[in-house]
């Protein structure tokens, strides 16, 4: 499928605004993932004819790293910490919790585009095990009970 | 501040800055200075927020010209976070809610109360405690990586010249020959702090050896280790630190070009390094002939973007190239043949930040903490099932019995200790018998374990061991990067096997598997991440055998935490027939007659999500 | 060379310092077990673990991958012995094998590869245990969409040796590692098949594939299927097929001319006719050097660039449309042969051309996709060529037929229409070959006169770019030769860019060109210990010689002189370039680039 000429465009300034560093693949793909959220195969062609790097390399790359997406995320991204101090502490008990509420699995995103749940190694916030991130608002020591509220709050934000 | 473009110049820098700073410290401006703690843990509790606030009410009030507010690095103890500490009295106060900014306000600044309530109580003798060095968990830390953390601020170079910032670099660019430099930091017996341990100023040495047009110093802030936060700590607290240690590491082995790989996961230690590094270029301590001597060194970041084993330092160079993380075989080591095919050296973070103290206090003082073969001091991010989680650095030698119970006051809610995991992923899980162990490279690898980054991970009697090899054989698995053989499809054979015991599908026979995959794993995987792979599995095994046994032979979790192993059961005299139970049960497996008779679970039906023993009243629901 | 005394099973041995162990080992009678590494290092990941052996000092002791550790680090001096039998490294080595079959689908007898896998044999070596770790095995793909090559990543161990062909000597990297951890796979770019990707189908992939992950698609049943229908099944060979098929019977390398026991194998196979492509070779040769005249006068543009190999064709379609005006518009020599048996034979026979079934033997995976090209089609739409059978399904025919080839006698192929053939198009087979072969007939062509020396050595050898200028009365011909994607690109950046000083290029998709097919017979190392350590070196030029020698032995060398051309012009075609043989042995070409729109 042939992407928009405008996002071919943007995605080619991109390339060229580090054109000047070594190797510059990795920041290239963090700043199309940083500004449209995923990285699909045809930006891939574009990147691969800007930089050069057979697409099935840069695929390599995007599909190598958990930071690079193939698809858009949900708006809201629920990061549940399986880091050591949170699992110690049943965190995982708080990623089925969210699942169980969200109808998907991790990694998954919910039909209405609004949420994706993904489980991540520590997001540092150990002191405050067990964790749960959306967005970048950590929810501190939670316990599955307190999920379908948090999750509720977001919907009734996008009601809002 | 004007720009420190020479010697002379960064001297008188120093000199205004530390008297600026201990002006502040000492209250000798006539001001009080108030820090708020704006590590991660903190921040995630709001503690943005509460320096904004108390701005804001320093201004409403009147203080601006009596007051000063802005952010420090971590304080340590992030599980009473956030905490503020009030210069000159250094009173600190902890768990400070947005609420409480005009409580301090009115009591602290404007009445000279000290706020009762919000001082740390020491939970043995609950006394009420106002100064940092009075409370137990700080006695016996010693910061030298840490050095200024949760003192200055960490968007101030200012503030690091007044604490000593730059003048390692100073005698290292003045006084020494890199080449002295070196030896500087061999002598000081500094070891790698990411892992391997592997000798600093050897390794430097390696890459001086080479002769090249080009080198590079590379910091590892990868850190991926799950449950260790020390190197974002650094890099939030005192980034100037880290950067000065690799503009010392440039000048020691003739690399002009250093590059930074932080994990993208740490959005505030990649703002401050982002700014520190754009300060430095501005002042001109970073860039062509550093303080007009013949050194030139440039800075670069690059992020890390979800890769655990991008922390082995040959698959971090293939992912600054814009390459798939896969670790490369060595040799030829990065310091014949790294980055780019050049002479690197790759450091990490916590290495990097302690080289400006070995070069500004000497290496003798250095050296003489620490035991024999470990120097000097380690930052340990001490979490899990323990009272005071958060970041603590002891000198080597410090037993894990003064790390967990003195410093970390012991296991919460009266449990029993069972083990101490180090070393990450990588790392295994010591016991109370090895309690007495000194932190020392060499002693945890004899014990099994290892000083792997700093992750120090304490479970208690409720944590099932076969349980934790499980959770680690599933994040090795997920994260190995599926180059070689033995790592691609042995951690995922290991991480079946292991879901066989914890479901009771186990035998003995799965035992020895374990074992012979482990032991091929150890010897033959292709990068260290690999090689130590099977270390939480050896370790627990070891450690912990009747553990397997309980769940292999008699099909029982010992710690209760294995969900297909334990069973839910109601005795029927305690039973008071309530009918609570069968109202919270998920799936209907609970029946009995409400007031009548005693309910009973239907274990065929059972999901053990234990809901119906957290709502029992009567201690009527076993768990075994 | 450097040399260094190293300690080998408690033995000393001096080898060359600039090995690996493995290497080193060999050089001096051991064997170590191996798959990702290949070729000399040019592929070592150090990622399959099967050649790990234990590096003994004072310090202790530790396991390495032999293939890549360097033996200058563990000399003998330095108080190192490798240890290739300790019970520890032959444990390592044989757990990783028995991983790798944990996940890999064990339909061995029915595996293309059943008998050239490296897999089973070091399996074999190792002693592996079947079934010791089962599991599950990570997701799979089977890709058969492609008309040339089969993919099937249950069997792939992720050596990485298709990869590194595909990009490093090809220059195109089409395949890839992906995803990462007990996932990773081998393939195109979001796993595509080869059929949506710009894969050129050179199946050089195949070539080094230690195990059956990638292969040709085979045509053999339709072979069968034709010869049930009572068909006319014509067959052709192409040159490059006779330099190697020997090598299927258990012949050395470059020992065997094979063209008179595979013309009798064939006959005994029951075909119709068995032709030589090398006649349609020398057509090709007739057409494209008076084709080449009609640009050099004006008629279209220089440089002229040969057209017989379809992955180059691939290659063009796909990366250099804005060339394809510069790409001989003739078809490839068994394309051509299939059009005029179709025609000429068919109608001198009075057969109707749709009984007539062509099977053409190639050296190569790209010419099944040539054969389906509704390009070559010339005869009301009938497919020019019916099958195509690589020089490994050739083989496979006959050993399924219980003839005993290295005992058949010598016979020619068949003299019927289209029967003699010259020794310029047996070098066909071969990089240089077809600008050799053209380069006598323009000669003639342009002076009248025969080129003196007749062989035109400037060309010949197996470097990836040659090059060469000939004087012909007065008129300086520049001229150039590729082989393999990676450095033709070289010459067409020059014609892209308009700056090319050439008037006539010929281009190989494979390195070596035919000879170095991706049908051709495998070449492994492990699997050939009397090929020597050196064979990836050697082959090619062993193979070559064989063509070069078949070619000096002739008497006619011209592809104007051969006497079935000449009649074949005279009774049928007219004369080079006429309309019916624009009709019949001319193609055309489409950029393919549309297909992939988000490249420039």
């Amino acid at each position: 499928m042939k992407i928009k000429s405008e996002v071919a465009a943007d995605v080619r300034k991109i390339c060229a605004s580090y054109a000047n560093e070594p190797s510059p693949l990795m920041m290239v793909l963090s700043a199309i993932q940083k500004k449209y959220g995923y990285i699909p195969l045809e930006v891939q062609e574009v990147v691969s004819q800007e930089m050069n790097i057979p697409v099935a390399e840069i695929y390599g790359v995007v599909t190598f790293y958990g930071f690079f997406s193939l698809n858009p995320k949900g708006k809201y991204v629920v990061n549940v910490c399986l880091g050591t101090a949170c699992y110690v502490k049943n965190s995982q008990t708080l990623l089925d919790k969210v699942c169980e509420v969200l109808e998907v699995k991790p990694g998954e995103t919910t039909e209405d585009g609004l949420f994706t749940v993904d489980a991540v190694r520590c997001i540092g916030a150990c002191a405050l095990a067990p964790a749960m991130m959306i967005n970048g608002q950590v929810y501190p020591r939670l316990t599955p009970a307190q999920i379908p509220e948090i999750i509720d709050s977001y919907r009734k934000k996008e009601e809002a | 501040m004007e720009p420190i473009n020479s010697i002379p110049c960064l001297e008188k820098a120093m000199c205004k800055c530390s008297e600026e700073l201990n002006a502040k410290v000492k209250g000798l401006n006539g001001k009080r200075a108030i820090v708020v703690c704006g590590g991660t843990g903190c921040l995630a509790n709001h503690s943005e927020d509460l320096e904004a606030e108390l701005k804001r009410l320093v201004k409403e009030y009147g203080l601006e010209d009596k007051v000063t507010v802005n952010h420090v690095g971590c304080f340590g103890l992030c599980s009473q976070g956030p905490f503020i500490k009030i210069f000159p009295e250094e009173t600190l106060y902890r768990a400070v809610q947005v609420k409480d900014a005009e409580t301090i306000v009115k009591e602290d600044l404007v009445g000279h109360r000290i706020v009762e309530d919000l001082l740390y109580v020491d939970p043995i003798t609950k006394m009420r405690i106002a100064k940092q060095e009075d409370i137990p968990f700080y006695k016996k830390q010693v910061r030298v990586a840490l050095h200024g953390c949760s003192l200055i601020n960490p968007s101030l170079v200012e503030e690091y010249l007044g604490c000593g910032g730059f003048k390692g670099l100073k005698r290292a660019l003045t006084e020494l020959t890199p080449q002295q430099v070196i030896d500087e930091v061999t002598n000081s017996g500094l070891r790698g702090r990411g892992g391997g341990g592997f000798l600093t100023g050897r390794k430097w040495q390696f890459a001086a050896n080479v002769e090249a047009d080009q080198k590079y110093i590379v910091c590892n802030g990868d850190e991926g280790d799950p449950g260790a936060f020390m190197d974002c700590s650094i890099l939030e607290g005192t980034p100037f630190s880290v950067i000065e240690g690799m503009m010392i590491a440039g000048y020691a082995f003739g690399a002009s070009e250093g590059y930074f790989y932080v994990r993208a996961e740490y959005p505030t230690a990649v703002k401050r390094l982002t700014e520190a590094i754009k300060d430095l270029e501005e002042a001109g301590i970073l860039g062509d002939h550093v303080l007009g001597t013949d050194f030139s060194f440039r800075v670069h970041l690059r992020l890390g973007a979800g890769a655990f084993v991008c922390g082995e330092e040959t698959a971090l160079l293939n992912s600054i190239e814009g390459k798939r993380g896969m670790p490369r075989p060595r040799p030829p080591f990065p310091a014949v043949k790294g980055l780019w095919g050049k002479p690197t050296c790759v450091n990490n973070v916590e290495t990097l930040a302690t080289v400006p103290y070995i070069l500004r206090e000497g290496w003798e003082k250095f050296a003489s903490m620490g035991t024999e073969k470990s120097k000097g001091t380690k930052v340990f991010a001490l979490g899990g099932k323990i009272n005071n989680v958060g970041l603590v650095e002891v000198p080597m030698g410090t037993t894990l019995r003064t790390l967990i119970y003195d410093i970390g006051g012991g296991i919460p809610g009266g449990k029993a200790f069972k083990a101490i995991q180090t070393g990450g992923p990588s790392g295994g899980c010591l016991t109370a018998a090895d309690l007495d162990t000194p932190i020392d490279y060499d002693a945890l690898v004899a014990k099994g374990s290892m000083m792997g980054s700093g992750g120090a991970i304490v479970m208690d009697e409720d944590n099932c061991m076969v349980n934790v090899a499980h959770f680690y054989m599933n994040f090795i698995c997920d994260e190995s990067c599926g180059k070689c053989t033995v790592c691609r499809i042995g951690t995922k054979r290991l991480y079946e096997m292991l879901t066989d015991v914890v479901e009771g599908r186990g035998t003995e026979q799965t035992l020895e598997d374990m074992k012979a995959i482990a032991s091929v794993l150890k010897d033959g995987a292709l990068c260290a991440l690999g090689q130590t792979a099977a270390n939480p599995i050896l370790s627990t095994m070891a450690n912990f055998p009747e553990e397997y046994l309980a769940h292999v032979k008699d099909k029982k979790c010992p710690a209760h935490a294995c969900k297909k192993l334990v069973s839910f059961t109601i005795d029927p005299e305690k039973c008071k027939k309530c009918s609570l139970c069968a109202r919270n049960c998920p799936v209907s497996a609970i029946h009995g007659v409400p007031g009548k008779e005693p309910y009973v679970i239907d274990q065929s039906k059972c999901i053990k999500c234990g809901a119906c023993l957290s709502g029992c009243r009567f201690d009527a629901i076993h768990k075994e | 060379m450097n040399t260094i005394q190293v300690k080998i099973e408690g033995r000393l041995y001096d080898v060359d310092a600039s090995l690996s162990i493995l290497e080193a080992a060999r050089s001096v009678g051991y064997s170590i077990p191996s798959l990702c590494y290949w070729n000399g290092g040019h592929n070592s990941l150090a990622s399959c673990r099967v050649c790990l052996v234990e590096v003994a000092s004072a310090q202790g002791s530790r396991l390495v991958a032999s293939c890549v550790y360097p033996v200058a680090w563990v000399g003998a001096d330095k108080g190192f012995e490798i240890k290739i039998s300790s019970p520890k490294a032959i444990e390592a080595r044989r757990t990783s094998v028995e991983l790798l079959l944990s996940n890999h689908s064990k339909d061995c007898q029915t595996c293309v590869k059943n008998g050239n896998c490296e897999l089973l044999n070091v399996a074999k070596i190792t002693g592996a245990k079947d079934n010791r770790f089962p599991g599950e095995k990570s997701k799979a793909t089977y890709d058969d969409c492609a008309p040339g090559i089969v993919r099937d990543t249950s069997k792939c161990i992720l050596c990485g040796r298709c990869v590194e062909r595909c990009k490093e000597a090809q220059g195109i990297g089409i395949l890839g590692f992906e995803a990462r951890g007990f996932e990773t796979f081998v393939g195109p770019a979001a796993n595509r098949s080869f059929a949506t990707s710009p894969c050129i189908q050179c199946g050089q992939c195949v070539n080094v594939c230690p195990t059956g992950a990638l292969s040709e698609k085979r045509e053999i049943d339709l072979v069968d299927e034709a010869f049930r229908q009572g068909k006319y099944v014509i067959v052709q060979t192409a040159p490059a097929v006779r330099a190697a098929l020997a090598e299927e019977f258990g012949n050395k390398i470059g020992t065997v001319n094979a063209t008179g026991r595979m013309v009798a194998a064939l006959h005994r196979l029951g075909f119709y006719r068995v032709f030589d492509t090398n006649f349609g070779a020398d057509l090709t040769i007739m057409e494209e050097a008076t084709e080449l005249l009609h640009r050099m006068k004006g008629e279209g543009v220089l440089p002229q660039i040969t057209s017989c190999s379809p992955g180059w064709i691939n290659f063009a379609e796909y990366f250099y449309p804005e060339i394809l005006p510069h790409v001989s518009t003739c078809k490839s020599p068994h394309e051509m042969e299939g059009a005029i048996i179709k025609s000429y034979f068919a109608k001198t026979h009075n057969i109707d051309p749709k009984d007539i079934f062509v099977v053409s033997v190639m050296p190569c995976t790209a010419k099944k996709g040539e054969a389906k090209r509704p390009q070559n089609a010339a005869n009301g739409g009938l497919p020019d060529v019916d099958a195509v059978l690589t020089t490994r399904e050739l083989a496979l025919m006959i050993k399924r037929s219980g003839i005993l080839f290295n005992e058949l006698p010598e016979e020619e192929f068949d003299q019927d229409l289209l029967g003699e053939y010259s020794g310029a198009g047996v070098i066909f087979g071969v990089t240089g070959g077809v600008m050799e072969a053209a380069l006598r007939t323009a000669y003639h062509a342009l002076t009248g006169k025969e080129y003196g020396p007749i062989d035109f050595k400037e060309v010949r050898g197996l470097e990836s770019i040659k090059e060469a200028s000939l004087d012909i009365d007065g008129t300086i011909v520049k001229v150039a030769v590729a082989s393999g994607m990676k450095d033709a690109k070289k010459l067409l950046d020059e014609v892209k860019a308009g700056t090319s000083p050439y008037a006539f290029i010929e281009i190989m998709g494979c390195p070596g060109g035919c000879i170095n097919g991706g049908g051709q017979p495998f070449v492994k190392p492990t699997l050939q210990p009397e090929e020597g350590a050196n064979v990836l070196k050697e082959y090619r030029q062993k193979r070559a010689n064989i063509l070069y020698t078949i070619d000096e032995k002739m008497t006619l060398r011209q592809s104007h002189n051969n006497k079935d051309i000449i009649a074949l012009y005279e009774n049928f075609l007219g004369s080079p370039c006429s309309e019916l043989a624009e009709e019949l042995l001319h193609t055309s070409y489409v950029s393919n680039r549309e297909k992939f729109p988000n490249l420039k």
